[in-house]
């Protein structure tokens, strides 16, 4: 989309703040599937139990 | 109104309010500062703490999915706190920097933020470590941010007393995310950090007593007056100090935990005493700061002895 009146022109100091969090969601849902995978491996087939 | 004459208000152009919305400024660091990050250090520490003293073994990374979901808890609270008291918040000068009155975060940002962290934190500490445990964190959340920030805060000085148990809680998160049940020695923990919040959060009202009045924020110096809450300072760290000893007289502490929180509980209550006894100039200000000061350190060094004494009980050196 082109820079006219009808849109949102970005500054480059908002460019780059969104691309920071953009990276930073990327990086929360990276480290939450690791999460989920390392603690799968560390319960086994216990990772269904989950006690009260 | 119908779900299609909803259907047809979705698809509608955004108007040119939409058009003239100004983009997001808030960078990664206002996010993060938004998740009070030295209030959530002393979460983070004291629920390790109970989860290392709490008995019984727990895998590493349960142990340490468990303290990220605490914090993250303890972060969205905070958002959530800071969404709420923008408008307090600009007024002081202590927090008129923080990312939503300084403009840098819009308080929808903030709520969204808070709120996804909220559920997500205990959703994956339910799914991953215990629902018990995330029920707590749950209501620990719930306190904070219902029974706190939005009922307790602007309507009584008693604000940060019962509001209190929302920071105390942590240990007692971490203790139940090992054994799935609450005992004497988190209801200690837990006391511990609930008796100490009114005399560190008064210390630091004494020295702010004008930003808090500026605010319209009910703190008990700008109720009852900078003499009364001296007093009830004094009188919290009367009752604070024996039962810091509480752990090694009920067996859960040995000596070296007796020791720290014997030696830490005199200094609090010399402190208190000098806040009670200087009341005015420079002598005043410096008694309540040094109070503040070392209250901080207080509860970091009770804790830590706390684990340091179990840990030398685990390996065959207790005292």
């Amino acid at each position: 989309m082109s820079g006219n009146d009808n849109g949102i022109v970005l500054t480059e100091e908002q460019k780059r703040r969104r691309r920071a969090r953009s990276i930073a969601i990327a990086l929360s849902l990276g480290v939450l599937v690791i999460l989920f995978y390392v603690v799968t491996l560390v319960k086994g087939p216990a990772v269904l139990i989950r006690p009260l | 109104m119908s779900l299609a004459s909803d259907g047809a208000e979705l698809s509608r152009p955004l108007g040119p309010a939409f058009a003239r919305a100004e983009p997001s400024l808030a960078g990664v660091e206002d996010y993060l500062a938004l998740l009070k990050p030295r209030v959530m250090s002393l979460v983070v520490f004291t629920a390790l703490v109970g989860l290392l003293v709490a008995p019984g073994h727990v895998h590493p990374v349960i142990g340490f999915t468990a303290l990220l979901c605490i914090a993250i808890g303890a972060g969205a609270s905070g958002a959530l706190n800071m969404w709420y008291d923008a408008d307090i918040d600009a007024v002081m000068t202590r927090t008129a920097r923080r990312p939503i009155p300084a403009g840098r975060v819009q308080p929808g940002e903030a709520l969204a933020f808070g709120t996804t962290l909220a559920v997500f934190s205990v959703a994956v500490f339910g799914v991953l470590v215990s629902w018990f445990a995330a029920a707590l964190l749950a209501f620990t959340i719930f306190f904070y941010v219902f029974v706190y920030t939005m009922w307790l805060k602007r309507l009584t000085p008693q604000n940060i007393v019962i509001g209190g148990a929302a920071g105390a809680l942590p240990p007692v998160v971490g203790w139940a995310a090992v054994t799935g049940d609450i005992s004497l020695a988190p209801v200690l923990m837990f006391l511990i950090i609930f008796l100490w919040t009114p005399p560190h959060f008064w210390a630091l009202s004494l020295l702010k007593s004008d930003d808090y009045a500026r605010a319209g924020v009910p703190m008990l110096p700008v109720v009852a007056g900078l003499d009364e809450t001296r007093r009830q300072i004094l009188i919290y760290t009367l009752v604070l100090a024996p039962v810091g000893l509480a752990p090694s007289f009920f067996g859960f502490a040995g000596y070296l935990y007796g020791a720290v929180a014997l030696a830490c509980g005199a200094m609090m209550l010399i402190l208190a005493w000098r806040v009670y006894r200087d009341r005015t100039g420079q002598a005043a200000v410096s008694a309540a700061r040094k109070l503040f000061a070392f209250s901080l350190l207080y509860v970091f060094a009770l804790f830590a002895a706390l684990l340091a004494d179990n840990l030398l009980t685990r390996l065959g050196y207790g005292l």
